[in-house]
């Protein structure tokens, strides 16, 4: 008996010194930053080309969580990054204007795409995008949407209001509550439109029958903005690195790193900060 | 079907060809599971053999829960992790969102219910069997768990890879409390979920096979192990 509770507390020991060995090595500080950004700069491979050069640059990791524009300005709220990296001026703004925020710059930009079956049933294809959704909605050709607050999402619903219509419903629209990929997936599916930023779709490989059928539109401006998280709200914030990341990425280096970034010889993003107009 | 044979073609070059970046995932996938599978053990076999033997009020209720709590969506345990741990919560000075302690913690909740669930099962019929023998020792019912569960050490062992199982398959709790951060928190399940949202289904199948087949051969393992050490010690 004795003994099979020393053999087993000796077991239980062991089991609990690994467990807590584990934990420790997780919990190494190092010296990193955490950048909340969106899904479609993570989706489309921009990171992995860009985060390498980020860190031989700055000696330090930049870890990047990817989720919607709306959840990662929520995670800079909470204190959880350091950094945002997003795509949705008028959300960016209201985060600033909250006092979450220390300064917004402007990056880079790509645009939106609408996608589509190539039967087009709607007869969308065209350069306004507007026009696009009018006829998608009055067709009730099947729609995918993000419905999960991102920056696309927003975008989205700006241009369906500009269409004139105020929120669109039935069961032709479909919203998927999932990020760009999966919605993209989901339009692949059932063949229905999508609107999308071009990286995504550039980097997406389970197109099927979906082409692009509305671009160029001067409205699809999509614009990538980068602000360090208010150290005055969360003195936990990682400042002075956080803030060698965003000089990076708007430094001639970085903005070059953003352009070099292609997909079969397409650029995918444009850098275009200006020194002096944030 | 294409993609399918596809899909198998590049799981064998993935595993083949020793790309330090998936080895990297894979072990970490392994270690964040194995130790979730631990803590997991360490609190959910005392917990289940504890239901198993002692008798007190509210024991039904104990049994029912614990059997319930095998439903738990991992979601939701995500998000009340995440919660806890962010900055803005109570354990958020710890500083650990988004890093592999974080994924334990949650791995560890959802496996603990499975754990302590199976175990007071195999231990209630182990006590049924010995009870009288062990009383008449004069063995009280909680001097009596660590013999049970010394003696029940080969049955128990399926439910830790049971355990380990589900911590390994787990990717919505992991998603959301380790953030998917490349080379600091992708695990197998969230590597493939990142491919699926690309649209790169070969791969992600091919990534899902190559997580099958370690899984597997950790099983085969495991199983020889406990063979051997039967015929040895048994």
């Amino acid at each position: 008996m004795e003994r099979f509770l020393s053999r087993l507390s000796a077991t239980w020991l062991a089991a609990s010194f690994v467990a807590a060995l584990l934990l420790a090595t997780g919990a190494k500080a190092q010296d990193f930053i955490t950048v909340a950004s969106t899904t479609s700069t993570e989706q489309s491979g921009l990171f992995k080309h860009l985060l390498p050069e980020a860190k031989k640059a700055l000696g330090f990791d930049v870890r990047v969580v990817a989720v919607g524009t709306g959840q990662a300005l929520d995670m800079g709220r909470k204190g959880d990054a350091d950094v945002v990296f997003v795509h949705d001026k008028v959300a960016e703004e209201i985060f600033l204007g909250e006092g979450f925020g220390v300064k917004r710059f402007e990056v880079m930009y790509n645009d939106f795409i609408l996608v589509g079956p190539k039967s087009d049933p709607a007869q969308a294809k065209g350069k306004d995008v507007e026009a696009a959704l009018k006829k998608i909605a009055a067709a009730q050709a099947p729609f995918a949407s993000r419905a999960d607050k991102s920056g696309t999402h927003a975008a989205e619903l700006r241009y369906w209001k500009a269409a004139g219509i105020e929120q669109p419903k039935g069961a032709w629209y479909r919203e998927t509550g999932s990020g760009m990929g999966p919605t993209l997936n989901t339009a692949s599916g059932m063949n229905a439109y999508a609107l999308t930023d071009r990286g995504t779709w550039l980097s997406f490989k389970n197109r099927g029958e979906l082409v692009v059928l509305v671009e160029g539109d001067t409205k699809l401006f999509n614009q990538y903005g980068v602000m360090l998280v208010n150290p005055a709200k969360h003195p936990h914030v990682k400042k002075d690195m956080g803030q060698k990341f965003i000089d990076w990425i708007l430094s001639p280096a970085g903005q070059s790193a953003v352009a070099a970034y292609k997909i079969d010889g397409e650029q995918l993003f444009f850098p275009n900060y200006k020194p002096g107009a944030a | 079907m294409n993609d399918i044979g596809a899909s198998l073609a590049l799981a064998l070059r993935l595993i083949t060809g020793g790309d330090p970046s998936l080895w990297h995932v894979v072990l970490l996938s392994l270690e964040v599971s194995l130790a979730a599978a631990a803590l997991a053990c360490l609190l959910g076999l005392p917990l289940g053999a504890l239901v198993a033997v002692e008798r007190f009020p509210g024991r039904r209720a104990a049994i029912v829960t614990l059997n319930a709590l095998l439903a738990l969506p991992s979601v939701v345990v995500g998000l009340v992790v995440y919660l806890l741990l962010s900055r803005a919560g109570p354990l958020g000075s710890l500083g650990i969102l988004f890093t592999p302690t974080a994924i334990v913690i949650a791995q560890a909740i959802l496996v603990m219910p499975i754990v302590a669930a199976l175990a007071r099962q195999f231990v209630e019929d182990g006590w049924r069997d010995y009870e009288e023998q062990l009383r008449s020792f004069g063995v009280t019912p909680l001097r009596a768990i660590p013999t049970l569960l010394w003696d029940l050490r080969y049955a128990l062992f399926t439910v830790v890879l049971a355990g380990f199982g589900r911590a390994a398959s787990e990717v919505g709790a992991v998603m959301i409390v380790g953030g998917n951060i490349d080379g600091v928190t992708r695990v197998m399940t969230t590597a493939i979920a990142l491919e699926t949202s690309k649209g790169d289904l070969p791969l992600a199948l091919g990534l899902g096979i190559v997580l099958l087949a370690i899984v597997l051969a950790l099983n085969a393992v495991a199983y020889a192990i406990r063979e051997w050490s039967a015929k040895h010690h048994g």
